[in-house]
């Protein structure tokens, strides 16, 4: 069943079109991906669906359960649990690491941080007290995202370049964490351009310029991504016709 | 029945279960003392007033206080003003620090004027913290007024806080003057809502050579509230060394102005300032919003951080 459905969306930014007539469905349950080469529109996607101040101005609906979420702001989604792990995590000036996390979590108490904090693999004893700013590292402040995450047990997530700026090993606890909201039955949207993020994904949606260029299952979507995307020099601007002689089923 | 407004009081506050009757401590309702503790070097010698309390606080030379000493001033009622007036004298070589906690759970129209002359002796050391709880609604006006004197070597430092409830009014005064190695810190952390009005004047007058002085001051205001921030330090001597901090986030039609004024006789002394204005950030609101926050709820989380 679609836990998330978009119709006809687009979205236009300075009179230029970002999103372009995107229809798809989340299945709930599933590990989804959004894959596209750099500016095809992937964070805007995401930003439409979270309804960000900046990006509520869109053609088209999207329904959340089968109701349409157009007309919600961003606390109001997230109360229907809807959730977003920003490409580039904010810094909070002054506020601790476990007042962030309690801010976003269902059970309000240490042992929930702790237990959260443990997940994205930093240790709570070094990190329950520190403040969520410049002092912590891009691959800290991802995974400390992550954890408020967690903490909030969403029925949707999306995940906008789960692993970037994080290193090697960090990346594997954030890997298990993904698969660890699967199981509490979180749906999960990754957002990436990276074959390894890609991997761990059930299913794929290809995007470019703003436009869904195929979908299904991850293999057969990261093949083309990597043999076709990755080299293509029309740089956003997908060759539908000869997509459609190669066989991408929605081009 | 002074045992159930101790209960109150302290109940307000949140201490009622960790407060140490055997501390030191003084608990102030209206303008009755209804519970108070000394210790050896410690004096403290009230005397009610038709609509307040006096007290002479004297630390006795050489004596060091090792608890804090609790000081809490509560306004029960609804209505009235509650005058507080202070004569602290801690003698040379002396150390105490205090913890006041001010509060006014049913405040309708309350009025609480604090004024106090501090003397703080020869190497001694002065330290004073208090925290302000108000109510959410209802008027409290707030006017601390302090006249300190910092003798050689003394080291005196003052936190005011009102973070929680409605500000209402508040009007600081405080100045301090400073003597030969002397120290002076004073720290202001205000959150103002609504129609809340805060102005603060904080100043400091480096007398002696080596004296040193601080003055932050970190206030929020939003909705239509409004912030007014008004330091100075004056530097008269060789080697003294200023520095006034004023941080204001403004959000919704709150209004902030700081004016930091520096003004140096010596050509040996340093004085500098720094005043940003800011406002809290799209993105900050944005994720807590994304986990479900309310806009409110979620500036007041971002501001608590900035200001703490
Ligand atoms: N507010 C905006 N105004 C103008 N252009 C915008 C705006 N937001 C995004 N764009 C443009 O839209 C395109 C898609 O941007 P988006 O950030 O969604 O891409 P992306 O797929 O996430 O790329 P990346 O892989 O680099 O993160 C880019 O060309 C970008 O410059
Ligand atoms: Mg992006």
């Amino acid at each position: 069943m679609a836990i998330l459905e978009l119709k006809d969306v687009s979205f236009r930014a300075n009179s230029t079109g970002i999103l372009n007539g995107l229809s798809l469905e989340i299945w709930e349950g599933y590990v989804h991906a959004v894959v596209g080469p750099n500016g095809a529109g992937k964070s805007t996607l995401a930003n439409v669906i979270m309804g960000l101040p900046d990006y509520r101005q869109h053609q088209g609906d999207i329904l959340f359960e089968g109701q349409s979420i157009k007309h919600l702001n961003v606390d109001e989604r997230a109360r229907l649990g809807i959730t977003l792990g920003w490409q580039e995590p904010a810094r909070f000036e002054g506020l601790k690491v476990s007042q962030f996390i309690l801010a976003s979590a269902r059970d309000k108490n240490r042992e929930e941080v702790d237990r959260v904090l443990e997940l994205v693999g930093l240790e709570p004893v070094r990190y329950r007290n520190r403040a969520v700013d410049k002092t912590l590292s891009g691959g800290e402040r991802k995974r400390i995202e992550l954890a408020s995450i967690l903490a909030m047990k969403p029925r949707l997530v999306m995940l906008d370049e789960p692993d970037s700026g994080v290193d090697i090993e960090a990346i594997e606890r954030i890997f298990e964490a993904i698969a660890h909201l699967k199981q509490g039955g979180t749906t999960v949207l990754l957002i990436t351009h990276s074959a390894r993020v890609l991997e761990k994904a059930d299913h794929a949606f290809l995007i470019c310029s703003g436009m869904l260029v195929d979908k299904g299952e991850t293999a057969r979507i990261l093949e083309y991504f990597s043999g076709k995307c990755l080299p293509c020099p029309h740089k956003n601007v997908p060759d539908l016709n000869s997509l459609r002689k190669t066989g991408g089923e929605n081009a | 029945m002074p045992e159930e407004l101790v209960e109150e009081i302290l109940g307000s506050i949140n201490l009622h279960r960790t407060f140490d009757r055997g501390a030191p401590h003084v608990v102030i309702n209206a303008n009755k003392v209804l519970s108070s503790q000394v210790v050896e070097g410690l004096e403290i010698e009230p005397e009610e007033l038709p609509d307040g309390v006096r007290a002479r606080l004297r630390v006795t030379g050489g004596t060091k206080i090792k608890q804090p000493v609790h000081l809490c001033f509560g306004m029960l009622p609804e209505r009235g003003i509650q005058k507080i007036l202070l004569d602290v004298e801690i003698e040379e070589e002396a150390e105490v620090s205090f913890m006041a906690h001010c509060t006014f759970p049913n405040a309708v129209d309350i009025q609480h004027l604090m004024e106090a002359e501090i003397r703080v002796g020869r190497n001694a050391r002065y330290s004073y913290f208090e925290r302000h709880w108000h109510s959410d609604e209802g008027m409290v006006r707030v006017v601390p007024v302090a006249r300190v004197k910092l003798a050689e070597g003394a080291r005196f430092s003052t936190e005011f806080e009102l973070l929680k409830g409605r500000v209402g009014i508040i009007d600081i005064d405080y100045h301090t003057d400073c003597q030969a190695r002397s120290s002076a810190e004073m720290k202001a952390r205000i959150f103002g809502r609504q129609d809340d009005r805060i102005k603060i004047k904080e100043s400091a007058s480096l007398e002696g050579e080596a004296s040193r002085a601080v003055l932050i001051t970190h206030i929020a205001v939003r909705d239509e509230a409004v912030a007014e921030i008004n330091n100075e330090i004056i530097a008269r001597a060789a080697y003294s060394r200023g520095h006034v901090d004023c941080k204001e986030i403004i959000q919704g039609n709150g209004v902030a102005r700081a004016v930091p004024v520096v003004e140096v006789h010596h050509p040996k002394a340093h004085v500098t300032h720094e005043a940003a204005i800011g406002s809290v950030d799209s993105k900050q609101l944005q994720t807590l919003m994304a986990r479900g926050l309310s806009e409110d709820e979620a500036v007041d989380l971002i501001i608590e951080g900035l200001l703490s």
